[in-house]
Parts: structure tokens; C-alpha cells; sequence
């Protein structure tokens, strides 16, 4: 028998929904697991990544730790996939990119409504965030695009079993949407 | 003796009259040609690009080429699609266009079409302008992120409602939408909701207030048909309800 392929996937700065609709693949999920092993995911838990086929990054990139972990898995991945709108072209988190990182943060800690104790949280231990959340494809090369708020179980389905057959991707109308 | 002018489209024959366009032709034998500023109400803009088809040899928007006798007019071949991909890519990396976030997903021409052209991501880097809204008028809300530079509605204010509302203001990647009003808002305008530039919007950037995601997801205009089908957003204008 081939050896299985090895899956990876993470999550930038995304909300996890995609992850989730990777999930709406139910039962299928014990099909895919004959062909695939999977490596560093939130399935597995596993907090490193090692060589790998295919990585499925969902969300995009806002912080420092965004970057390190998307370049890590441009470096391990042979296939690179960006899962999702925020992956694809930043999504909701990119909407702050109307206003400067500044007025965002006190905005969120000094100004907001509720806040108690006003301080912008400079521990070290938090990535620095960048001046604007970026799509994927502007940091790292990517392979395949899969849009989507989120892609559904089933355009996910469809993509992933054309990729592992070594088909054309192509989706039946109703499985691309943006939103 | 049939005395019928025509045209190959993809080897397909389509009729024409003098005065026609491409377009015109194809749209009155229902062949559908992408387009985004065309709407057959108005006199063609020919600004963007998407409805280009390849005629004799030569690229050439639909919309504004006369037909000619015999001619042979490609516009379903993957290069065209490919370069049709290529402008929807840069409309949307060049304003701010969230579909998750937008009341006019499901029902939008620019996603409509951008899904009929396979477009599967933006490609380029975006733009991230700094833009803004507009909501002081009281029934419709201008969201200047979206807009495409179509100019239907600068279309539609002067020569249908006759009230000059819109305008095209600056050249080349500076060229945004104004409103003419001493503010500059919408809101001091004698713009209404009845108007024929509050209904031609192929996006979501003239809003109607008061009426945000009323149609379920799977059931929106573009959510199981394609636009080929479907038609385009202004035609289905007063069927929403």
C-alpha cells in the first residue's frame, strides 16, 4: 500500500469556522484517514510541524506569530492551500485595515465602551500585531484557493479527494461562494 | 432572398441590425457575454473591460463594438476568461470588497460573474484604500469600499432622473465617486429611493436602508444559478420582495 499522505492545517487569524466546515465532512473524515496521516492540526494537537504534503492554512495574517507559522509551513508543505476568506483575501479581520493599528487598540482597551483598568496589553508574550491583517498568498507562495465564509464540507470534500486522486480541481457551481 | 445581417459568436450564428453592437445582438439572441457597466437601458460606458471578446484577430469590448457582417467573435475561449479573471481580480483588489460583510453578497454582480469566470482568488496585492461611507440619507446609504467605477448610476441620475446626482471626480487609480452636493453627502441631495440611480447598482455600494440580508443564504439571486442564467442584478430589481 502508498504511503499516506501527510496532512497538516492551522489557523491564522481566522475565527476556526473553517476548521469547523472541515469538520461538516462527517463520517467521510474516516475515508479521508485511509488516505491521509495527519500531522500538526488542532485535530492532533501536535504543536510542530514536520514534512508534510499538503498544508491548509485558514485565516489570515495579523501578528508576528501569523508569519513565523505561515512560513514554517510554506517551508515544510509541499502543497500549500489557503482555506477560506480570511486565507484568501483577509476577510472580516481585514476590515480593521480601514484604520490605523493605533485607533484600533484604543479603540479595544483605552476608549471602548466598558473598559475597565484603560491599558493597551504590552506583555512580551503577545505577537506584536502588524499595521494590517493580510491575505496569505501576500506573504507566502500558495497552490490552491479554496473561498468561502467558510467553504463548505462539501467544496472542502470536493477539493481535497480531486487533489489526492490527482483530478483537475473543479467545483459544481454551488460549492464557490465568497461569503 | 433573407437580406439578414449576422456574426459568428463562438461559430454560433447571431442576427443583427444596423446600429447594433455585439453585445446588443448577443443579448437579444440570449447569449449572455459577462458584462458589469452594461445595462441595455443605458448608452454603453465601456469602461470595464469584462465584457471584452476577441473579434477577427483583435480584443474588443462588446458593448461598444458595432457588429459587423461575417465577423467571427470569440468569447467563451479560456484566454478571454482568463483575462476577464485577471480584471475582476484587480476591481477586487482595488477597493474594499468584504463578501461576508456585505448585504449585497448573493444578489452581486461582480460575484456573480467573478464566479462565472472561475475566480477562485484575488491574486494580486490589495489595495486596502481608505474609503468611506456615506449614510446620511435617510432611506439609501452609499458604502464608497464597493464601488466599481461602473458609473451606472452617474448614468442613470443625469440622463433618466435628470438630477445630475453622481459623478466621476479624478483620473486614473485616483478616480472616485462624488456626490454633488454642497457636503458632499448624499443627504443634502434630492436623491430618493424612487429614483432610477437607487436601482442600477451592480454592487453593493448604493444600498437600500431598512432592508439588510432579508433573502436566506441558498436562496439568493446567485446562490444556485449562474448570472448566465439568472440575468443580471438590475433586472431582477422589484422581484426581491
Amino acid at each position: 500500500m502508498a504511503e499516506k499522505l501527510k496532512v497538516a492545517t492551522a489557523s491564522l487569524c481566522g475565527c476556526f469556522g473553517c476548521h469547523m466546515s472541515f469538520l461538516d465532512i462527517d463520517e467521510r473524515i474516516l475515508d479521508l484517514v485511509q488516505l491521509v496521516e495527519f500531522d500538526r492540526t488542532p485535530i492532533t494537537d501536535i504543536k510542530t510541524i514536520g514534512d508534510c504534503d499538503i498544508g491548509i492554512i485558514e485565516g489570515g495574517v495579523a501578528n508576528a506569530e501569523n508569519v513565523e507559522v505561515l512560513r514554517e509551513f510554506r517551508k515544510h508543505c509541499k502543497i500549500l492551500i489557503a482555506l477560506g476568506a480570511c486565507a484568501v483575501n483577509g476577510g472580516i479581520p481585514a476590515m480593521r485595515n480601514s484604520f490605523t493599528l493605533k485607533e484600533c487598540l484604543e479603540e479595544a482597551y483605552v476608549d471602548g465602551i466598558g473598559v475597565d483598568n484603560p491599558m493597551i496589553p504590552n506583555d512580551t508574550e503577545i505577537p506584536m500585531l502588524l499595521n494590517k491583517v493580510h491575505p496569505i498568498h501576500e506573504v507566502v507562495k500558495v497552490d490552491h484557493f479554496l473561498p468561502g465564509c467558510p467553504p463548505s464540507g462539501d467544496t472542502i470534500w470536493t477539493f481535497l479527494t480531486e487533489l489526492i486522486e490527482g483530478k483537475p480541481i473543479s467545483f459544481p457551481y454551488e460549492q464557490i461562494h465568497y461569503d | 432572398m433573407s437580406t439578414e445581417k449576422s456574426f459568428k459568436l463562438d461559430g454560433k450564428t447571431i442576427p443583427f441590425e444596423d446600429g447594433d453592437t455585439i453585445m446588443d445582438a448577443a443579448l437579444r439572441a440570449g447569449e449572455y457575454i459577462p458584462h458589469l457597466c452594461h445595462n441595455p437601458e443605458f448608452t454603453p460606458h465601456g469602461s470595464c473591460r469584462v465584457c471584452i471578446v476577441d473579434v477577427n484577430g483583435r480584443q474588443v469590448s462588446a458593448c461598444t463594438q458595432p457588429a459587423t457582417e461575417n465577423s467571427e467573435v470569440i468569447n467563451s475561449s479560456e484566454q478571454i476568461m482568463s483575462q476577464r479573471r485577471s480584471l475582476l481580480q484587480m476591481l477586487f483588489v482595488e477597493g474594499n470588497h468584504v463578501c461576508p460583510a456585505c448585504e449585497k453578497s448573493g444578489a452581486c454582480q461582480l460575484q456573480a460573474v467573478a464566479y462565472y469566470t472561475k475566480m477562485l482568488s484575488p491574486h494580486f496585492t490589495h489595495f486596502f484604500p481608505q474609503r468611506t461611507v456615506d449614510a446620511s440619507h435617510p432611506d439609501t446609504a452609499i458604502d464608497f469600499n464597493r464601488c466599481i467605477l461602473c458609473e451606472l448610476c452617474v448614468r442613470a441620475s443625469r440622463d433618466f432622473d435628470q438630477k445630475n446626482i453622481f459623478a466621476i471626480d479624478g483620473r486614473g487609480i485616483r478616480s472616485h465617486l462624488v456626490i454633488n452636493s454642497p457636503s458632499g453627502e448624499l443627504g443634502d441631495t434630492d436623491f430618493s429611493a424612487e429614483d432610477k440611480a437607487a436601482h442600477v447598482c451592480p454592487v453593493g455600494a448604493i444600498l437600500p436602508k431598512h432592508k439588510g440580508y432579508e433573502r436566506p443564504i441558498g436562496d439568493r439571486l446567485y446562490d444556485r444559478k449562474p448570472i448566465s442564467v439568472v440575468g443580471d442584478v438590475a433586472a431582477h430589481e422589484f422581484d426581491q420582495e
